[in-house]
């Protein structure tokens, strides 16, 4: 490295010249230029058409609904583009489009209700699903490494089943004369069946469960990785475990924890399956919003805005989350 | 494997010698097994306050697995472990009043120098104005001033190994463990070092107890050294006996370059015994009472630079043996001789490269005299 970095390497330094004192010449790193052939091009080339297949076309034909005008006709809206129709429609038909559904999904306060509302219903659950998730992640990393992959399996192996069947299979659990009433009742803790189903702790329920994979295996991996011999060396200066816990293992999973729950919280926040088997009538979320202005009124239109707009709201957590991964991919760690 | 220290020359310090001095560590027949394997057994051993006491031991010998019982990381399954007279049994790690430099450093990656530093600092509750100083005393002492706020993952493999010095010692321990502290290191700055950390010893007046494989690092800055082999302890003593009397073949073949003969024990004198090895096919002389019977099978041991090499019969020598020189390895400082005889048996003999001449008079398949002192050699019986 640098001359004021290996000067200042001989043991406490008796005949060290110190001349770095700040950490700028050992943290710079150069980006090498790499020059790329046309297979190199190609290679890079199919993601990007991937992506501009399909994501970024759907994207723009649902962006393009969401300005458009609802109306009795298939597809039930307006204007419709024809290649075959020359330009002059073309141009007639760009004219046409408007910003009214947006303008629309601020005055109805059922839009930005549902949102606020799946947004609150999404971090809860996460917060839930860390609370459950942690300690079990903490669990299978300490647990003796011959168990870990068995482990790791039972983590994985709810994915084996549909998802909807296990969102329907928690109906049996949780409805009044389900298992977990029966339970309940024959333990003694209560006399009467809870109410449990169709009401917004069913839907905590089902997020927490269908998700606690994606934060389980995450957060498993960077505590999996931790060096025990810091939780040592930490005790050994006289820190008692629970608070080595609290200094050491904690914040050196944050990285874990954190896309653990953008992993759950992403998904989450436009979940339609679980607010819609497990959730109530009052129960708000985005998804069932969409779904019933796409399905039931068959406004393509309001729920095209409602999509994008839902987008543009995720887009956030979204980039936060790549941010994330790439400053902990440049630390090597 | 030139250079023997024997150690820097001390004060007169040798409480071990001393019958009535109290241990401040002491090992009591402790055994550690781990399922079918035997870390440590049935082991004995005392270390006196402000001792600079060394483990030396090949892997898997049970010397780290020591350190950690002693920290607190492992429990013993049977036998007593005493700090200052105190029993260590049922005492947690952050309970025990010893520091441990680990061989990673295990510096917390999330965490400023200052911050590693003041770690067990906090953890005594001290208060803010305290830390700030004890800890800028500390980065004084392993001359880390300017790196206080740095990251581990910012600094030098010898700037990390200072920060976990100074980390373990800020809480000025009763005794400090060093877990083979030096063994990242290159060999340059190993050896500064070494002494850097005998003088630190002296000077903060604590117990240091060492764990290493390297047998130069433990003659260089240790009081004492237990060789370990298979968890027992094979000797205990002082770095030049370890070198000069060692105990058994296991010692003297793990310290430095030896020599070992298969003799047999043909006659004891008072003072004086004489061997008689058929291999080489001569008799030795040995000023040194053996206990053995007449008969019995004995090593002659000798250091390669205790073996004289010439081209003469050396006509006083009382030992001496006739060979061709097979192959020379030039040290620079000095350069080692193998010399075959009787067209079988190699003996190694040292000498100091005193001038400056490339060419060296001896050469290869050159017809040369061996000859040592009657003291000059050691006789093994195990």
């Amino acid at each position: 490295m640098t001359a004021g970095d290996s000067a200042s390497g001989a043991p406490f330094g008796l005949t060290a010249k110190r001349t770095a004192t700040t950490g700028t010449d050992i943290e710079r790193t150069v980006r090498p230029r790499v020059r790329r052939g046309l297979g190199g091009w190609l290679l890079i080339a199919v993601p990007y058409l991937w992506l501009l297949t399909f994501f970024l076309a759907p994207f723009f034909i649902v962006f393009k609904i969401s300005l458009s005008e609802v109306a009795v006709a298939i597809p039930p809206y307006l204007p419709t583009f024809d290649l075959a129709a020359g330009w002059d429609d073309f141009v007639s038909g760009i004219t046409a489009l408007s910003i009214d559904n947006y303008l629309w999904l601020t005055e109805d306060s059922l839009y930005w209700k549902s949102y606020v509302s799946s947004i609150v219903i999404a971090a809860t659950s996460t917060l839930i699903t860390l609370i459950v998730g942690y300690p079990m992640a903490y669990g299978m990393a300490r647990a003796p490494k011959a168990w870990r992959p068995t482990l790791l399996m039972l983590v994985i192996l709810p994915f084996w089943t549909s998802f909807l069947i296990r969102v329907y299979a928690w109906i049996g659990i949780l409805k009044t004369e389900g298992l977990l009433n029966q339970f309940l009742l024959w333990v003694g803790l209560i006399d009467t069946p809870l109410t449990i189903l169709n009401t917004n702790v069913a839907v905590y329920i089902g997020i927490v469960y269908s998700y606690l994979p994606f934060l389980v295996l995450p957060l498993y991996a960077t505590l999996e990785k931790l060096d025990e011999s810091l939780l040592e060396a930490a005790s050994d200066l006289g820190s008692p475990p629970w608070r080595s816990f609290w200094t050491i293992t904690v914040p050196l999973s944050l990285p874990g924890v954190i896309a653990g729950c953008f992993l759950v919280f992403i998904p989450a926040v436009g979940e339609f399956v679980i607010p819609d088997l497990l959730g109530g009538s009052d129960t708000l979320m985005i998804g069932k919003t969409l779904w019933t202005e796409f399905f039931n009124n068959r406004d393509w239109p309001v729920s095209s805005a409602v999509a994008v707009l839902l987008l543009l709201i995720l887009v956030v957590p979204i980039v936060l989350f790549q941010n994330h991964q790439q400053r902990a991919t440049e630390k090597g760690r | 494997m030139a250079k023997k220290p024997i150690g820097p020359v001390r004060r007169a310090f040798a409480p071990w010698e001393d019958g009535n001095a109290t241990p401040f560590i002491e090992f009591r027949n402790v055994t550690k097994r781990f399922g079918d394997f035997t870390a440590v057994d049935d082991l004995s051993l005392k270390i006196y306050e402000r001792e600079f006491f060394a483990l030396l031991g090949g892997s898997g010998c049970g010397k780290t697995t020591m350190m950690r019982m002693l920290a607190g990381f492992e429990t013993p399954n049977s036998g007593e472990i005493f700090l200052d007279g105190q029993p260590l049994r049922g005492v947690p790690p952050h309970r025990r009043p010893v520091n441990m430099m680990f061989q990673s450093y295990a510096l917390f990656p999330h965490m400023t120098v200052e911050a590693n530093i003041a770690f067990g600092l906090k953890q005594e509750g001290m208060a803010r104005a305290a830390i700030t100083e004890r800890v800028a005393q500390m980065l004084k002492l392993v001359k880390l001033e300017d790196f206080a706020r740095r990251k581990p993952h910012q600094l030098s493999g010898g700037q990390r190994q200072r920060v976990a010095l100074a980390r373990s010692l800020a809480k000025k321990p009763k005794v400090l463990l060093l877990d083979e502290p030096l063994g990242a290191l290159d060999r340059k700055l190993r050896e500064e070092t070494q002494f850097e950390l005998t003088d630190l010893q002296q000077d903060l007046g604590m117990t240091f107890v060492i764990v290493t494989h390297d047998q130069e690092e433990a003659m260089t800055m240790a009081d004492r050294i237990a060789v370990m082999d298979k968890g027992r302890i094979i000797q205990i003593a002082s770095p030049a006996e370890i070198y000069e009397l060692p105990n058994s073949r296991f010692v003297a073949d793990f310290i430095g370059d030896i020599n070992l003969l298969e003799c047999k024990l043909t006659g004891r004198n008072g003072d004086s015994s004489t061997l008689r090895s058929e291999i080489f096919d001569c008799d030795i002389e040995v000023a040194q009472p053996v206990e053995a019977s007449v008969g019995d099978t004995v090593w002659f041991a000798i250091r390669p630079e205790k073996v004289r090499i010439g081209f003469d019969a050396p006509a006083t020598a009382v030992n001496r043996l006739a060979g061709e020189v097979w192959d020379i390895g030039y040290l620079g400082d000095v350069s080692i001789y193998h010399t075959h005889i009787r067209d079988e048996e190699t003996i190694r003999a040292t000498v100091a490269n005193h001038s400056r001449v490339v060419e060296r008079p001896m050469s290869w398949e050159d017809k040369v005299w061996l000859s040592w002192d009657r003291d000059a050699g050691i006789v093994l019986t195990r």
